[in-house]
């Protein structure tokens, strides 16, 4: 057995809290990684995956500070060293590529001068042969016109443009180990499915070793040799990525995995529904922002778009980001005044404008934001936040209202005791859980459901689809779910709408999606999906539809 | 979740009693509110009536009988600053709140409401922020005439604008946040925006801001005194009493540097009392 490239060892990495309290974020983590090999560290945020990658070039966050234990890569022992020789080691022998490529590039220097500094700061190679390579890398990453590329600024090129532009700029030193920082999680599914084709042939040509840190395990699956599970900075399970797949044995991976699958879902349509008014109904609706001159606005986002909602059931829009997802919930709930064309909510039309609109037509739609970060208001206790709509539209006041917020609270389950909180002392699920609960608190048939899973780990947000199920049964709601990801859609919805810069590509029926879509868009969006077969990748690149598809990106 | 819910009051605690409020706050408060209960209870404790002329000599020295020395008429000094203090916290503050509270409100309305409201009364003010203050406090003045009321509105009409440009700022940011939006789109009026939703996640810089503005105040107010056109003989604030006694500085006579002493004794202090006010406020906030 050959001597592996990483060893790390009883490592343990502390930190200081606000408060000044210390605590060990990472706790006794021990594994190798041998010469080429790639490993995943997979774990929900908080986990300590990114801070294991990070030490592994002797870099932690401010703050943090390594306690204990050994990392040694090659011969050198990254642990003893002082900066500056770690500093040294950054670049030749180890290489980092960000989440986000965006803030990694400076924007007012040119692609080119980034992307070979590496090899100017340690005298690897004279700039002309470094510009060499570096349109090697470019052609080998199969970015668009590798020769001229190099002399655009950041903001020419697509973001998985720029991410994989990030790659060639770890890659150019020649590291024995690059680290993945979550390298697609900010992408698109279109655009993550062309910037893991590069890597993973990139990686697999090079023969370098990885560390590919990730919350998600389909990603994970088509590039990784091995899988490291991590739960509050220890090592829950390792295996080969196969092994972790089909045979999980501990029960955190199970969760992770199961929360993968989405379980088909039942619609709860009554047989009554035909008989009401459809609960949504959209007609000729383009909307956009800038000043309305000649009845159009300055920069048109949607554009005549129409759809059907019976009541009872949920509708899902997908669409790559900038597609005009949330414009049309906007537009729908009045936040974004349409320009042009009608809605209709069970017969009733809605004005444009929610200035104009009854309270009982706003009661009724009630819309739900992705970030509960920013959606809750951080000086206002739960009870304050949950209590407003309760106040406003049904005029509850006193015990009876306080009964209410507990009742809502219990519909999301969360224990009564939180009212008394703000929302900077809840965690992120929780938080979501609340934001939910202030749409229910109004009594509402429809509630707009803009990515309210998107910022939620896989775990949490399954159990949050799970209580959007439940409540739909209990309450008869309507839900029309906005989301980038299609499984969630497919996991809660009855019809799918798919968006294409702010047009309607095409309606399908959520259980059947991928047989149904006629659209070439939709089917490259539904093939885009990354599954937890390790050869999901591999097979894609065989469908020549497909191919057809991504050379056009 | 069990963590959180133990840590949570720890962290709080050890921030309020350490950091948020440390010693040089302390000192910076307690120099004010030193000074607000010498206002409040000035005419009680001073020594001699502060209009009365009780010296022969002009511009004495410090003595048993005078602490602070007499004026330029034989008037008491120590009686005089104390009484002083009366005008100008008492003016000052008056000020700083009306200005601050203007300010503030029609800020906060300016940002809620947008479009062409905002546009129109964020230029007013700005072309009225580029009338130079004394300038502006002496038309005023010399056309109205010089009264208490009409020094405390002078004052704060002068310190409006710039209080409405920086709530008007942090307005827009939160304006932006996604719950205005959802208060917005549950049908909520104005005033519900602005009192519930926008101005308590404003409040620490805004505070922050008042005491800077009071400082301000504080140091114009003076500055018209000196002119003359603050407050009127025989009543004097600090800014005034320097402004009388101006010619004992040659002489140096005690009665043109306790003024001095205190009116930079005041504005330092609330100085320091703001720049350690901030971190408690932020603290609370999150």
């Amino acid at each position: 057995m050959t001597q592996p490239l990483v060893s790390v060892r009883d490592l343990v990495i502390g930190a200081v809290t606000d408060s000044g309290r210390k605590v060990d974020i990472i706790r006794k983590v021990d594994f190798d990684i041998q010469p080429g090999e790639i490993v995943a560290l997979i774990g929900e945020s908080g986990s300590g995956k990114t801070t294991i990658a990070l030490s592994l070039m002797g870099h932690c966050r401010p703050g943090c500070s390594i306690n204990g234990g050994s990392i040694r890569l090659a011969d050198h022992d990254v642990t003893k060293m002082n900066e500056a020789k770690r500093a040294s080691l950054r670049g030749t022998e180890v290489a980092y590529i960000p989440q986000s490529a965006a803030a990694a590039f400076n924007p007012s220097q040119r692609i080119m001068d980034q992307v070979i500094e590496v090899t100017h700061i340690h005298n690897l190679m004279p700039r002309a042969e470094a510009e060499v390579k570096a349109v090697e890398l470019f052609r080998a990453l199969a970015l668009p016109e590798p020769e001229t590329i190099g002399r655009r600024y950041p903001h020419q090129v697509s973001g998985g443009q720029l991410q994989r532009l990030s790659a060639a700029m770890a890659l150019i030193g020649d590291p024995q180990l690059v680290i993945f920082d979550e390298p697609t999680t900010a992408l698109d599914v279109t655009t993550q499915i062309e910037v893991l084709r590069a890597f993973r042939s990139v990686m697999k040509a090079s023969g370098m070793a990885g560390v590919y840190v990730s919350h998600d395990l389909a990603v994970v699956a088509q590039i990784a040799d091995r899988i490291i599970v991590l739960k509050a900075g220890q090592i829950q399970e390792v295996g080969p990525t196969r092994e972790i797949l089909e045979k999980p044995q501990h029960s955190y991976t199970k969760d992770l995995l199961s929360a993968f699958d989405p379980v088909p879902f039942a619609s709860v349509k009554t047989a009554e529904a035909k008989a009401v008014p459809p609960i949504l109904e959209v007609t000729g609706l383009s909307a956009g922002y800038g000043p309305v001159r000649s009845g159009e606005a300055e920069f048109k986002v949607l554009d005549n778009i129409s759809f059907k909602m019976e009541k009872g059931t949920n509708l899902g829009v997908i669409g790559e980001s900038g597609s005009g997802k949330s414009t049309l919930a906007r537009a729908v709930a009045g936040i974004l005044p349409r320009y042009r064309g009608d809605v209709f909510s069970q017969g009733e039309a809605l004005s444009p404008d929610l200035k104009d609109r009854s309270k009982d037509q706003l009661r009724r739609t009630q819309i739900v934001f992705q970030l509960a970060d920013t959606a809750l208001n951080p000086s206002q206790p739960i009870e304050s936040i949950l209590s407003r709509p309760l106040k406003f539209y049904h005029g509850m006041t006193g015990a009876a209202r306080e009964k209410r917020v507990i009742e809502l609270l219990d519909m999301v389950q969360l224990p009564a005791a939180m009212r008394h909180r703000l929302p900077g002392e809840l965690s992120g699920g929780q938080k979501q859980r609340v934001n939910f609960a202030r749409a229910l608190a109004a009594e509402p048939d429809l509630i707009l459901c803009d990515e309210i899973t998107s910022a939620l780990d896989t775990v949490v947000a399954a159990a949050m689809l799970d209580l959007l199920k439940d409540l739909q049964k209990d309450l008869g709601l309507s839900y029309m779910f906005i989301s980038h990801d299609l499984s969630t859609v497919e996991a809660i919805c009855d019809d799918v709408l798919v968006m294409l810069k702010g047009n309607l590509v095409e309606a399908l029926p959520a259980a059947h999606m991928s047989q149904s879509a006629q659209h070439p868009y939709s089917r490259l969006l539904i093939s885009s999906v990354p599954k937890l077969d390790p050869d999901w990748l591999a097979n894609l690149e065989h469908d020549p539809e497909l191919a057809k598809a991504m050379m056009g990106r | 979740m069990m963590q959180n819910t133990q840590s949570t009051p720890r962290k709080f605690s050890t921030e309020r009693l350490g950091y948020a409020f440390n010693t040089t706050g302390k000192i910076g408060l307690a120099v004010i509110l030193f000074w607000a209960v010498i206002a409040v209870i000035a005419p009680f404790i001073t020594p001699y009536p502060p209009g009365k002329i009780v010296d022969w000599d002009y511009f004495g020295p410090i003595s048993e009988s005078y602490w602070m020395g007499t004026d330029y008429l034989g008037r008491d000094i120590l009686s005089r600053v104390l009484m002083g203090a009366r005008y100008t916290v008492g003016i000052s503050l008056a000020g700083v709140t009306l200005a601050c509270m203007g300010g503030v409100v029609l800020g906060m309305i300016a940002a809620v409401i947008g479009g062409w409201f905002d546009t129109i009364l964020s230029r007013l003010l700005d072309a009225f922020n580029g009338i130079p203050s004394l300038l502006f406090g002496l038309v005023v003045v010399a056309a109205v005439g010089s009264s208490i009321p009409v020094l405390i509105l002078t004052l704060a009409a002068i310190y409006l604008p710039g209080s409405y440009r920086f709530a008007r700022a942090l307005a827009v940011n939160v304006n932006t946040m996604d719950f205005v939006t959802v208060a917005r789109a549950r049908g909520e009026k104005t005033t519900y925006l602005i009192r519930t939703e926008i101005l308590p996640n404003i409040l620490g810089p805004v505070l922050a801001d008042l005491g800077l503005r009071f400082v301000f105040i504080v140091l114009v107010l003076s500055g018209l005194s000196f002119l003359g056109i603050g407050v009127q003989p025989p009543h004097a604030d600090w800014g005034g009493l320097v402004r009388e006694n101006i010619e004992g500085l040659s002489l140096g006579a005690p009665a043109v540097i306790f003024p001095c002493i205190a009116i930079a004794s005041l504005t330092i202090s609330v100085n320091m009392f703001i720049d350690n006010l901030p971190q408690k406020i932020r603290d609370r906030s999150h």
